[in-house]
């Protein structure tokens, strides 16, 4: 593949970039419609209650609205193959029974926010409490109160796998044992959620601006609720201030907006504040992994034997379901180690908190968590260094294309040299602790399925299935291209990154090129931007579209030089014949302006042209990383300071790499949150403890050391450029890095901490443990 | 998360900021830096049918040297005292406590009247002004009154001004210039409430001596008077600052009890050396 200074390879800066750093981007709270009014919510303030009753001012009545008034509005319900899935969906609105804090009850509307939440307080609701199932334990314990009246427990979904390991289990000499836990977080885009909708007379339209990763998905749900046809709803996602996930779900409040809009006629907007987004919006990443590791005495493990416990929350989102974590993590637990013997048990548990949801990398910074810290664990049992147990474990690359004892397919990579790398680049590193602190060193690596392909997620079965992904590429009469695509960039980079691809194909140069998303009334279908699958897919499809383009172009060039179109090269955006040449822009003027000058039949659908894509064999590639760090904890408070960070990822191609830079350092420090700050309690009644960022903790430049960054280039076989998705990846390893530092750092201390975020408080409890336990066996020993 | 309608007023001068306080019955919230206040009010969990702001009171702006004490005027921002607009007094002391309060941004708005007078028990300017043994001036309907911040600092966000009062100026008492003190935050990450606080101010000439601990755990600031003796006779060990804590707040969970121990035994060992 030629590299040029602007195509597949370039750092070029990002097209994008002018407009944010100027304040010149268009989100969700800059849209003004005339006439517009406001919505806030009454939301649930108990975490189970019936309600019995709303008592509405009779002044207010119009402008107030509650489940009653959505009654033609239809259950969009998520699906699921696994079976015995037990799925509810969340209504838009509670009608009799509320079973989270910040559960919509119902919906006010007027001239301004504040007039909005003015109404709110004026509802008299009355609510009767329930019990609470206000954990995951809480639900599993016996004569637990029970979240729907007709289930005979609070388990929603149960899988399990298993590869025949009895014989492993009765020899293996080494047993380790750990229970390793996730708290469950915010996802705290920079943008909250917002949702703007009106009906458009003329083009016979309900036209939804929301906040979303996936505007063809909510257009499909919204379609369902409301029972329009597709035609008659338009979603645009206009900027998007991150998303993470949280916007790649339904969420209640767009039907909400969109049928009331539809009732009202009025357009109606609803902003999601950060109260209503750290309270009903905490609603990720709570799992526990039990975990039992079997290996030899060197510590190369020969069986998992794992147990996951995932906090579904009250109901299931659409299109995952509450089901989605289990079942990724599951598939996924043995990492990019070869590990011949494996059983695994899920059990997601329903309880009276905000619904799961996919979180940047889903399941994988758990699963990661769990399998690093068990390795970590294996090699203390065996006395080795956790690295070097690592080396032993990992997949060679000789072995690739590798078939895992999950059933994946590990495409290409060489995951020992990514290792080593992180150890020599660490091992550079600060290594020394203030007087009194413990330095510790701990490592992290994991491969991931990026942009999961339709093989992997039909067997779910969940409403959202991604199949070929398309792209249309509009040549205009001066040349220049406009690139339409279906799903939505939202700080991936893909304004610059689709137009590198654009340019790698044709020449044309990216300032020529521009790239409209996120919006169902310009693009081709697509099921949108998650699971690190746009440059993959997405790229892919704007090169197919561009290769049409180019044929065309051969064809019209051909025609005017008088040669054979296979005579003819595209070269750096100029069309050379034996004879002559021209630029691109000359041959789409011809046809568009010129068509005299070509034969009567010549190219009769013109140059806009639509392109599908999807990985040869329907396989997602497998990125990979490894992460270490470098920590520095005070014993005495438990606090940790990270002094190092060292990132080596392999992406396959990187089609920008100062973007791949970019999403690894994002990525890492969202992980670097999981693993230190970042949690969302509840109490025993279910009430959220972190309702403000006072008590939600952000990591923040203070707290992030100069995070190193170092790369391979391994193609995947498999994809188009050989590039793999980057956009999840750098949010896996950390908690897993942090935690493997701080357990080394506690070793002279005989602690180990085993739970995110390691607060002072959690480490002090480790430290605690430990020094019980040293107590403990004195006394007996005396 | 917008607060409800009120009236807002922002007199130019404490007598006409006591005059609508006076006026409003008990109903009026007086605005200094607002860091605290508005998301309050925004979040409804604090109400207020008057706003009262002050920052167009120029006098409550200035910081002056008065003698046997320097006089910080309540509205007083954290970031000018960070500046340094405070120094020369208290071995820089005023300084650091206010550099490590939030963030900048913060710091910009808050003030060290608005602190006091907001009373929380994790805020900084309470435990540090308490620990120099400051005085504040408040201003109401019936005068002037002078009293220690000790005895302001009534509980947790409640103080000893009156409907009518308003916090004028804080007196930090001018030490030595061998004045000897230490200020422990233990907190989960920078800009975050201090977890456990701990001051410890130490006039080796005057013999003037304080210890204070403050966090939201602990319930406030309060002086920890048993080891302003000890400190000052010898050393002092983890038991005889848990047997303190005890005394003073009453039981305390395993990690309280071991992060106020250390922070508090941190900032003696400082003072000491």
């Amino acid at each position: 593949m030629a590299m040029n200074e602007t195509g597949i390879g370039a750092s070029i800066l990002r097209r994008e970039d002018a407009r944010f750093l100027e304040g010149k981007g268009r989100f969700i709270g800059d849209i003004e419609i005339p006439g517009m009014l406001d919505v806030a919510f009454l939301r649930s303030p108990l975490a189970h209650a019936c309600i019995s009753f709303i008592d509405t001012p009779d002044d207010v009545a119009d402008r107030v609205f509650t489940a009653a008034d959505l009654s033609d509005v239809k259950l969009v319900q998520p699906a699921s193959k696994v079976p015995g899935h037990r799925i509810v969906a969340a209504p838009p609105m509670a009608s009799d029974r509320a079973r989270y804090v910040g559960e919509i009850v119902a919906a006010c509307v007027a001239p301004t926010r504040a007039e909005a939440e003015d109404l709110v307080e004026r509802l008299a609701p009355d609510f009767e409490m329930l019990p609470v199932v206000a954990s995951m334990d809480d639900a599993l314990s016996e004569n637990a109160p029970r979240l729907f009246d007709e289930w005979d427990s609070n388990v929603s979904m149960e899988t399990g796998f298993d590869s025949g390991i009895e014989e492993i289990v009765a020899s293996a000499p080494v047993k380790v044992t750990r229970v390793l836990d996730m708290a469950r977080q915010a996802m705290v885009p920079l943008e909250g959620k917002g949702v703007v909708a009106f009906w458009n007379e003329r083009d016979d339209q309900l036209v939804v601006y929301s906040s979303t990763q996936s505007p063809h998905q909510i257009r499909t749900a919204l379609c369902e609720a409301l029972g329009l046809q597709q035609r008659q709803i338009r979603v645009i996602a206009p900027d998007v201030g991150g998303g993470f996930g949280y916007k790649a779900i339904l969420h209640p409040e767009e039907i909400i907006v969109a049928a009331l809009a539809l009732k009202t006629g009025r357009p109606l907007r609803w902003l999601e504040d950060r109260f209503e987004h750290l309270t009903a919006g905490a609603n990720a990443r709570e799992h526990r992994y039990e975990m039992t590791a079997y290996a030899d005495d060197r510590g190369r493990v020969l069986a998992i034997d794992a147990k996951l416990t995932t906090d579904g929350g009250a109901y299931s989102v659409w299109p995952h379901t509450n089901g989605f974590d289990a079942i990724q993590a599951s598939g996924i637990l043995t990492g990019p180690y070869d590990i011949g013997g494996y059983r695994v048990r899920t059990q997601t548990v329903v309880t009276n908190k905000p619904p799961l949801s996919p979180y940047r990398a889903v399941a994988r910074p758990g699963a990661c968590f769990a399998i690093e810290c068990t390795m970590d664990a294996v090699a203390r049992a065996v006395g080795r260094d956790p690295a070097e147990v690592r080396l032993d474990n990992l997949v060679k690359p000789e072995a690739m294309p590798y078939k895992a004892i999950t059933g994946k397919e590990y495409d290409s990579g060489d995951y020992p040299a990514c290792l080593r790398r992180a150890m020599e680049m660490v091992a550079e590193g600060p290594k020394t602790p203030a007087p009194g602190r413990l330095l510790g060193t701990g490592y992290a690596i994991y491969t991931e399925h990026t942009a999961v392909s339709t093989s992997t997620i039909s067997h779910i079965g969940i409403p959202m299935m991604p199949g070929f992904e398309q792209a249309a590429a509009l040549m205009q009469p001066d040349g220049s291209l406009e690139l339409r695509v279906g799903v939505q960039s939202h700080g991936q980079g893909m304004e610059t990154t689709m137009a590198q691809i654009a340019n790698q194909v044709l020449g044309i140069e990216p300032d020529r090129v521009v790239l409209r998303h996120g919006d169902t009334g310009l693009s081709p279908f697509s099921t949108g931007t998650y699971a690190s699958r746009a440059i993959v897919m997405t790229g892919g499809a704007v090169a197919a579209a561009c290769d049409k383009i180019a044929v065309k172009l051969r064809e019209i060039a051909a025609h005017l030089m008088q040669c054979q179109p296979s005579a003819v090269r595209l070269e750096n955006g100029l069309l050379k014949g034996p004879s002559a040449t021209m630029t691109i822009a000359e041959a789409a003027e011809t046809w568009h302006f010129r068509p005299y000058e070509l034969p009567e039949d010549v190219l009769r659908d013109g140059l806009e042209v639509t392109g599908g894509y999807r990985p040869d064999g329907d396989k997602g590639p497998f990125a990979y990383a490894a992460h270490a760090a470098t920590v520095s904890v005070d014993p005495e408070l438990g606090t940790v300071e990270l002094l190092d960070y060292v990132a080596v990822d392999d992406c396959g191609t990187r089609v920008n790499p100062m973007i791949v830079d970019g999403q690894v350092l994002g990525g890492v420090v969202q992980g670097i949150g999981t693993g230190l700050f970042e949690e969302s309690p509840f109490d025993d009644q279910g009430q959220p403890l972190a309702t403000t960022f006072a008590d939600y903790l952000l990591p923040t430049a203070a707290e992030t050391p100069m995070i190193r960054l170092d790369h391979s280039e391994t193609q995947s076989p498999y994809t188009r450029f050989g590039v793999k998705g980057v956009g999840e990846g750098g949010a896996i390893a950390p908690p897993a890095a942090v935690v493997n530092a701080i357990n080394d750092a506690l070793r002279p201390l005989g602690a180990e901490l085993c739970a995110v975020p390691a607060t002072p408080q959690r480490v002090l409890r480790a430290i605690f443990v430990a020094e019980d336990r040293a107590k403990a066996d004195m006394e007996t020993s005396q | 998360m917008k607060a409800p309608p009120l009236e807002f007023h922002k007199p130019d001068t404490v007598e006409a900021a006591i005059a609508v306080l006076a006026d409003s019955g008990g109903s009026a919230r007086i605005l200094a830096g607002g860091q605290s206040l508005v998301p309050m009010l925004n979040l409804r969990v604090a109400y207020a049918k008057t706003l009262v702001d002050i920052g167009a009171i120029r006098e409550l702006a200035a910081i002056e040297d008065a003698g046997g004490y320097i006089r910080l005027g309540a509205g007083v921002s954290h970031a000018r005292i960070e500046d340094g607009e405070a120094d020369g007094h208290c071995s820089g002391m005023l300084r650091h406590v206010a550099r490590n309060i939030a963030y900048r941004a913060v710091r910009n708005r808050g003030t060290v009247g608005g602190s006091l007078a907001h009373a929380d028990p994790a805020a900084d300017w309470p435990v540090a002004m308490i620990a120099l043994g400051a005085d504040v001036e408040v201003s109401g309907s019936n005068g002037n009154r002078k009293l220690s911040v000790e005895e302001f600092m009534v509980d947790v966000f409640t103080t000893a001004l009156q409907e009518d009062e308003i916090l004028t100026g804080i007196c930090v008492p001018k030490a030595s210039p061998d004045l000897l003190w230490s200020f422990q935050k233990m907190r989960k990450k920078s800009g975050a409430f201090g977890e456990a606080i701990a001051a410890v101010v130490h006039d080796p000439e005057s013999g003037f001596c304080r210890v204070v601990a403050g966090s939201s755990a602990i319930g406030g600031p309060h002086r920890l008077a048993v080891l302003e003796t000890a400190l000052q006779e010898g050393a002092v060990d983890d038991g005889a600052i848990q047997d303190a804590l005890t005394q003073t707040i009453g039981s305390l969970g395993r990690y309280e009890m071991q992060i106020h121990t250390v922070c508090l035994r941190r900032a003696i060992e400082e003072v000491r050396t």
